[in-house]
């Protein structure tokens, strides 16, 4: 971010991403850049939208807007967004795991390994024509197959029950096999949604070995979704935090890790602080909001999308295409920086009056417009005005 | 039953005190039941009036039958399984080493098959035998060829296929039409028809590809019904429903015919008498090799990337297609396969049977084949092979139990009562085993060792 290298140093950049169902924003102009042969790890809380980007990147969901762009090592470059679906792990070489794990459980470990590698086998079998003749240039392949699925296999510490189902392997095993199975593809990225959950601090370590290995070993980059703190920090070089489908934090574990927007997205601020912030930046319509329940001519109403959830950032009016936000109350990092400029406005009286005028709607959207330049001076006042340093190291082990 | 119905007053009464209760609950139920239904009977008398029959004695011995037969099960059968449940439980469970049939079951198999006709020939004589080749051999081994073909389709891909008659009425007609207007010969059209059936296949499967589960078998229904209903209706080209007749039968490569008027006919080139049993014999081993060949085909797919793709497909589509598989033409290759054996076997059937209608393709042969599948276990050749031979066999031999006859009286007629049979023997093997006789799946490549996969973590698919 601070120089600006050649675009080769990174393998994926997401630029200006958004990604809409119906009017329900589940990503809103998020960019941002994962480098070469290193982890970056996507973090934020629950709906915010992390694994709606992953299946941008992996081409489950065609973006709205923005655009997905992966450089690999040979210098080809592939826009993401405009790949069908299966053809993103098999040209642009970008694997990934699953949330819910998604193995194939009625087939032995070897099996599925093997399945991860039907592209290059599909090619030796002559398109199983000559195949089904057994030419030997099939078996060639398919011993070569084998022995990459044994290494593989190796690596996850799973060869001894290479010929079990893989529905038949403890949970811990089962991710492990997911990632030695989406190594098969031979991916110069490797998308890994939440590759920790529910695995015992014993298992989580193995994860982190394994990961460490491929980073070190493979030349594969990683970009992983992680709620683990204990994964993300020992192991990411980067970390992006998402909140509500924007981008609120970019940088190394140890900045995101104090940055109080961060910090009050996980943890939240207090009710109070929260109405304290909002009078001062006189929005009236937020108050009785926090009085009266959500708006339910804004609300997300009945709305069958997958993303509605108990809080949804903004809406779309039909009519106008004007974004306007459903509680404005509801993102925690909004909140930090309207405090910010509220402090930061207060000495100018002139400023209230304007954010009095009907044109106040747009006024937190503003601020959190205005992120870049109020992050400079945002911390170091939010630290003043609020006791939340003492948060702030809750907010990192969480 | 019997632990629903045990409350604590049973906790005290032997099995005996209960099953007497539990017998006349039962013979009490069966009474309200069976009053109407078997104890009146509306019949018409010699003046075409409604009559009514009374047939208590029929009515007094079915009730005393299931009471009987309740008091028997409660007091006799139900201690009887729970001390040998209990008695194999106490018993560590040892890992039987597969017999010696269970280990080469493919090959006795394959060596009855081959050895059948020689024997029936040997019991019955030429034409004695040709009941047995024909009506049982024949007949069955038409089955397993296409349950293998819609093997593909639902027990490799899991695509569920209700239509998949419309194949092997495609095969049929391509053989049928072709040979009679244009005087092919079978061995040219038996590729020419696979071919077809494989084109129509995948002309059904791009419509489809989007679809998943119900939504997919209730188009590919709709689809076997499309097909049945333009035979029926486009009578220029295929003579409506009154079907084609004179198809043209298969020689033996050129080289001999099975037409008596032929001057090479098989009894005057080899010097032996005259017998329709050596056509029969024939088409057995035609059927035959094909369904060996079905059969190599398969196993061969499975162990190719191809194969294992339409397996992985059946696990879970999703994780496919992020691990860089085109599930789109990986579908059509499975409908296609699939399609392509139903039309070798419809060729075949046209060939033996010499006329063909659009009676032979309705969706009852389709929910057949599916049944054989389903029954045999999805995804097993072996099971497979064996449903046919117990549901087309079983359903041949109704027809020959005569003595029945003498049992319910000479009005009744055995072969009208095989629908019924059929779906009470689904019904209990589907009880007492949900994934078909052979559940398990057999790995098709292994490191160490090939163990054969429980079918308790395979999965149906979902379309």
């Amino acid at each position: 971010m601070n120089a600006t290298p050649s675009s080769n140093d990174f393998i994926l950049q997401v630029e200006h991403l958004s990604m809409k169902f119906g009017g329900l924003v589940a990503i809103g102009d998020l960019t941002f850049q994962a480098r070469r042969g290193e982890i970056t790890a996507l973090i934020g809380p629950n709906g915010a939208g992390k694994t709606t980007v992953f299946n941008c990147i992996t081409g489950f969901y065609k973006p709205t807007e923005g655009m997905i762009t992966l450089n690999k090592r040979d210098g080809s470059t592939y826009l993401l967004e405009r790949l069908p679906n299966h053809e993103i792990p098999a040209r642009a070489k970008v694997a990934r795991t699953f949330q819910n794990i998604r193995l194939f459980s009625g087939m032995t470990l070897l099996e599925n390994l093997l399945v991860a590698q039907h592209n290059k086998l599909m090619k030796a079998s002559g398109y199983t024509f000559l195949g089904l003749f057994g030419f030997p240039s099939y078996r060639q392949a398919s011993a070569e197959s084998i022995e990459l699925a044994r290494h593989w296999l190796e690596k996850a510490n799973l060869v001894d029950r290479a010929d079990d189902p893989a529905g038949d392997l403890p949970y811990g095993a089962q991710r492990r096999l997911e990632i030695a199975r989406a190594m098969c593809t031979g991916p110069e990225l490797l998308c890994l949604d939440e590759p920790a959950a529910g695995l015992n601090p014993k298992e989580s370590a193995a994860l982190n070995e394994l990961l460490m290995d491929i980073k070190n070993n493979t030349g594969t980059s990683i970009l992983l979704i992680e709620h683990d703190m204990s994964v993300v920090m020992q192991i990411s070089d980067h970390v992006v935090v998402l909140e509500y489908g924007r981008k609120i934090s970019d940088g190394n574990p140890e900045s995101v890790r104090t940055d109080p927007r961060v910090i009050a997205a996980y943890l939240g601020v207090d009710d109070e602080e929260v109405q304290e912030v909002l009078t001062e930046v006189g929005d009236e319509d937020v108050i009785e909001q926090l009085d009266t329940g959500p708006d339910a001519a804004h609300g997300p109403g009945n709305s069958a999308s997958m993303m509605a959830g108990p809080v949804s950032d903004s809406v779309e009016h039909a009519d106008e295409g004007e974004r306007v936000t459903v509680s404005k109350g509801a993102s925690k990092a909004a909140q930090i920086d309207a405090r910010a400029t509220s402090v930061a406005s207060k000495p100018t009286p002139a400023a209230k009056p304007a954010a009095k005028s009907s044109a106040a709607k747009a006024e937190p959207k503003k601020a959190a417009a205005k992120t870049p330049a109020a992050k400079a001076s945002g911390p170091s006042k939010g630290k003043e005005a609020a006791p939340k340093p003492a948060a702030g190291k809750r907010g990192g082990r969480k | 039953m019997a632990a629903t119905v045990s409350s604590e007053r049973d906790a005290v009464a032997t099995p005996v005190q209960r099953a007497f209760r539990e017998a006349l609950y039962a013979g009490a139920i069966s009474l309200g039941l069976f009053v109407l239904f078997i104890g009146l009977r509306t019949d018409q008398n010699i003046s075409n009036e409604l009559i009514l029959v009374q047939r208590w004695g029929l009515l007094a011995i079915v009730v005393a039958a299931v009471t009987v037969g309740r008091f028997l099960y409660v007091a006799y059968a139900v201690p009887a399984m729970e001390r040998s449940r209990a008695e194999k439980a106490a018993v560590p469970a040892v890992v039987a080493e597969p017999g010696f049939v269970r280990r080469n079951f493919n090959k006795i198999g394959a060596t009855l098959l081959i050895l059948y006709p020689i024997a029936m020939v040997l019991f019955f004589g030429f034409q004695g035998s040709l009941k047995w080749v024909d009506n049982f051999g024949i007949q069955i081994l038409i089955y397993v060829m296409l349950a293998w073909g819609l093997n593909i389709v639902i027990g490799l891909a899991g695509l569920l296929d209700l239509g998949y008659v419309a194949f092997y009425a495609v095969g049929a007609y391509a053989y049928a039409l072709l040979g009679t207007h244009y005087g092919l010969s079978f061995w040219i059209l038996l590729p020419a028809a696979g071919a077809m059936a494989a084109f129509w296949g995948v002309m059904l499967g791009f419509p489809v590809l989007r679809l998943r589960g119900d939504y997919l078998a209730i188009v590919t229904l709709a689809f076997g019904e499309i097909i049945r209903l333009v035979l029926i209706n486009w009578r220029e080209v295929t003579n409506g429903s009154a079907g084609i007749s004179g198809i043209p039968k298969v020689s033996f490569f050129g080289l001999m015919s099975f037409n008596v008027s032929d001057p090479n006919y098989i009894a005057k080139v080899l010097h032996i008498t005259q017998s329709g049993a050596y056509y029969k014999i024939f088409l057995y081993y035609l059927i035959l090799a094909l369904c060996f060949l079905t059969a190599f085909v398969t196993i061969r797919l499975r162990r190719l990337p191809v194969g294992r793709a339409w397996e992985a497909l059946r696990e879970d589509e999703i994780a496919c297609r992020s691990l860089g598989i085109n599930t789109t033409t990986t579908k059509l290759t499975a409908f296609a396969t699939g399609a392509m054996f139903g039309g070798f076997a419809g060729s075949f059937f046209a060939a033996r049977q010499g006329f063909v209608s659009p009676e032979s393709f309705v969706f009852l042969e389709s929910a057949i084949i599916l049944a054989i599948v389903v029954l045999g276990g999805m995804g097993s050749l072996g099971g497979i092979a064996v449903a046919a031979l117990v549901m087309i066999g079983g359903t041949e031999i109704l027809r020959e139990l005569d003595f029945l006859k003498a049992v319910f009286g000479p009005d009744f007629t055995p072969e009208l009562y095989r629908m019924l049979l059929f779906g009470m023997a689904m019904v209990i093997v589907m009880l007492w085993k949900p994934r078909g006789f052979v559940g398990s799946r057999e790995p098709t490549a292994f490191l160490k060792e090939r163990r054969a996969v429980s079918a308790s973590f395979t999965k149906e698919g979902h379309g």
